[in-house]
């Protein structure tokens, strides 16, 4: 039993690993396709994300909303829910942060809690209503979903347009009280706009570990997500438990918007198109097989592919978006594990 | 302004803009319908709107002239068909999770896209066509009155393709052999295996239609809307007609009226200012009307939209 425990174990590990491996080395193949060297390519990709301080406070600073984005995906699959609204959640969570930021008037001690707080409810209400449906009318979450993040973009632009908007598409600045930037960060940095968000990111990955697994709550959640029928004969509240994941997962996103509002940006535009982050969420929890320390890698990983891309551009001449396509083979490489796991199985078989 | 005024306006607008969701949502049902969940729509949509500029860029520089953009809408069908692969090897023969699958498409897409355009392009957008997809007076009909001037004058040729299509699915899909076959494998899969219907074929079948479809609805965006490709040329039609493909209840002419509807909602959107009555209400209302109506769709308060019973689940010989 230990033996194939163990084994299941290394698989797991093994997938993602392998996973990566192969999206980009057929991003590699990309490469050599339309006449570019890969090693000029990725090496100016890890010199664009790592190569100096700027560059790698800018990656810290991608990184926090991408991990927040994926703990949402991931507490959501873990109940056995798939959240594809975390794009819209983030931007609700962004609107009301922001709103928070820029019309109440507070000491920081207050303001800046508040603030987040606004966006983390923000989202959470926003999660609310596809678990409501779900457990309460038996619909899809995905497509609710789906439907929500445009009912987001939309309204969350009618609203900044109508109440808060000022010269430049956008809101106003949120004041300082409300703000994670944070001069210390920037100047270790050469200015670039990493904040004290990352702190709370990685707090965050600790607080999805802590109610997963050191919880009743968690328990719960985690045993409607391996089988429903069983958990509710042995009397867990299924429907409750679906609707608070989808609650906890829809604050997780909420945050990250807030940390775009009051970090990365200190206000809001009006948004042409989605930020992408929250879709970008749903490969972090994928890779990161929905567990704290497997998203802070992925996020990790998908920060420094976007932070480099440009410099690939300008150092080697690749298209940026050659990262998008590398993310896209991750993703499908990390889906496809039955293939990856029935050759490691024929493997291990042989060894026998 | 009188009641016709106000039709001419909007009815025009309406078909063209439903156009793409009309060839997309029905095309999404052949996936569907097999037991294939395809959130990929948005991508391939993508791909067929790339394919169809690159191909009329291409053939005008050979000089094909007005043939151009005609000539490409075939070779997007053909692109978005192949381009659907992706998700069929994956959620079929890999069993991996068809939502992840098609999430993972659509990021290709505009990756693969994009990258390409700005390979061969140089920049993040192609050229403009010069030959588009006109807009043409249909003979002798567009003389009768008062439907004449709102559905045949100035009108694509495109919109009618796609009303056809939409009705040759629904011809296809409930009264022919394969389209028994098809929807019996989407509902239960195993009892269709038994009758001697091959599962994975149907479903790959389902799905390389389904890209045929979106790459054309994508095409026809690009030739008659767009002009050009950028990797914001298709923002959100894919899920539209997905949306569109829900509120039609799965079925073909569902669909077409749910993506008319959804076109009138994003006519009145962009011409409501001119309305006298719909002036005061702020556009945002017409632009989320499609989505919340789809939504309320499925709680079953705008009648219930019942997905095919087997969708989303890799068939597994032998297994119950």
């Amino acid at each position: 039993m230990i033996h194939k425990w163990l084994n299941d174990r290394a698989t797991n590990i093994l997938v993602p690993i392998l996973a990566v491996f192969l999206g980009i080395l057929v991003g590699a193949i990309i490469m050599l396709f339309i006449g570019q060297n890969p090693i000029t390519g990725y090496w100016a990709l890890l010199y664009g994300a790592f190569g100096d301080a700027y560059y790698f406070g800018e990656m810290l600073r991608m990184m926090t909303p991408l991990i927040l984005a994926g703990l949402a995906v991931a507490f959501a699959f873990r109940t056995g829910l798939f959240n594809i609204g975390v794009e819209g959640q983030l931007i609700v969570g962004w609107f009301a942060s922001v709103t928070v930021g820029v019309l109440i008037e507070a000491p920081m001690i207050i303001h800046l809690p508040l603030a987040i707080l606004a966006g983390a409810l923000a989202g959470a209400l926003w999660g609310f209503i596809p678990g409501f449906l779900k457990a309460r009318f038996y619909v899809h979450e995905v497509i609710v979903t789906i439907m929500l993040n445009y009912v987001a973009l939309y309204v969350c632009n009618y609203l900044i347009r109508t109440y808060l908007l000022v010269p430049g598409e956008r809101t106003d600045r949120i004041s300082p009280t409300a703000s994670l930037q944070s001069f210390f960060l920037q100047n270790l940095t050469d200015f670039s706009r990493l904040h004290y968000g990352f702190f709370i990111a990685i707090i965050a990955c600790i607080v999805l570990w802590f109610i997963l697994w050191k919880t009743t709550i968690g328990f719960e959640l985690r045993a409607v997500g391996y089988n429903k029928h069983a958990s509710h004969y042995a009397g867990m509240n299924v429907n409750r438990n679906i609707v608070l994941s989808m609650v906890i997962s829809g604050a997780f996103a909420g945050v990250a918007g807030a940390m775009e509002g009051l970090g990365t940006f200190g206000y809001m535009s009006i948004l042409s198109g989605f930020t992408g982050t929250g879709f970008d969420g749903i490969a972090v929890a994928l890779l990161g097989a929905n567990t704290s320390i497997g998203v802070f890698l992925a996020a990790g990983l998908f920060g420094a592919l976007k932070i480099g891309a440009p410099n690939m551009q300008a150092a080697a001449g690749i298209p940026p978006e050659l990262v998008d396509i590398v993310i896209a083979l991750i993703i499908f490489f990390v889906a496809s594990s039955y293939l990856i796991r029935i050759v490691i199985n024929r493997l291990q078989k042989e060894e026998k | 302004m009188g009641v016709m005024d106000i039709l001419a306006l909007v009815v025009p607008a309406m078909i063209f803009l439903a156009a793409p969701l009309i060839f997309t949502a029905p095309g999404g049902l052949f996936s569907e319908r097999s037991g294939v969940v395809n959130i990929g729509l948005e991508g391939l949509m993508v791909m067929g709107a790339f394919t169809a500029i690159l191909t009329t860029l291409y053939l005008e520089g050979l000089g094909f002239g007005a043939w151009s953009p005609w000539l490409s809408l075939i070779v997007a069908v053909i692109v978005g068909a192949l381009f659907s692969l992706f998700h069929a090897v994956a959620s079929i023969t890999l069993k991996a999770d068809q939502i992840v699958s098609g999430v993972a498409l659509n990021f290709l897409a505009v990756g693969l896209s994009v990258f390409l355009v700005r390979n061969i392009f140089g920049r993040g957008q192609t050229d403009y066509i010069a030959n588009r997809i006109s807009r043409e007076n249909i003979p002798v009909l567009q003389d009768i009155p008062i439907i004449g001037p709102l559905f045949f004058e100035r009108v694509y040729y495109t919109s009618f393709i796609a009303i056809a299509a939409a009705f040759i699915v629904w011809y296809i899909v409930f009264y022919t052999p394969f389209g028994l076959r098809l929807r019996s494998v989407g509902e239960h899969p195993m009892a269709a295996d038994t009758m001697g219907i091959r599962v994975n074929r149907m479903r790959y079948i389902g799905v390389m239609l389904s890209g045929a479809f979106a790459g054309m609805g994508g095409a026809v965006f690009a030739l008659t809307t767009a002009g050009n490709f950028a990797g914001n040329t298709i923002v959100g039609q894919g899920f539209m007609s997905l949306a569109a493909l829900i509120f039609g209840k799965w079925h073909p002419l569902g669909a077409l009226g749910a993506a008319l509807f959804f076109g009138l909602a994003q006519s009145l959107s962009i011409t409501g200012q001119a309305i006298p009555f719909l002036a005061n209400v702020p556009q945002v209302y017409l632009l989320i009307a499609p989505y919340v109506l789809t939504i309320l769709a499925l709680a079953g308060f705008v009648g219930k939209a019942e997905a095919p019973k087997a969708i989303g689940k890799p068939y597994e010989k032998g297994s119950r």
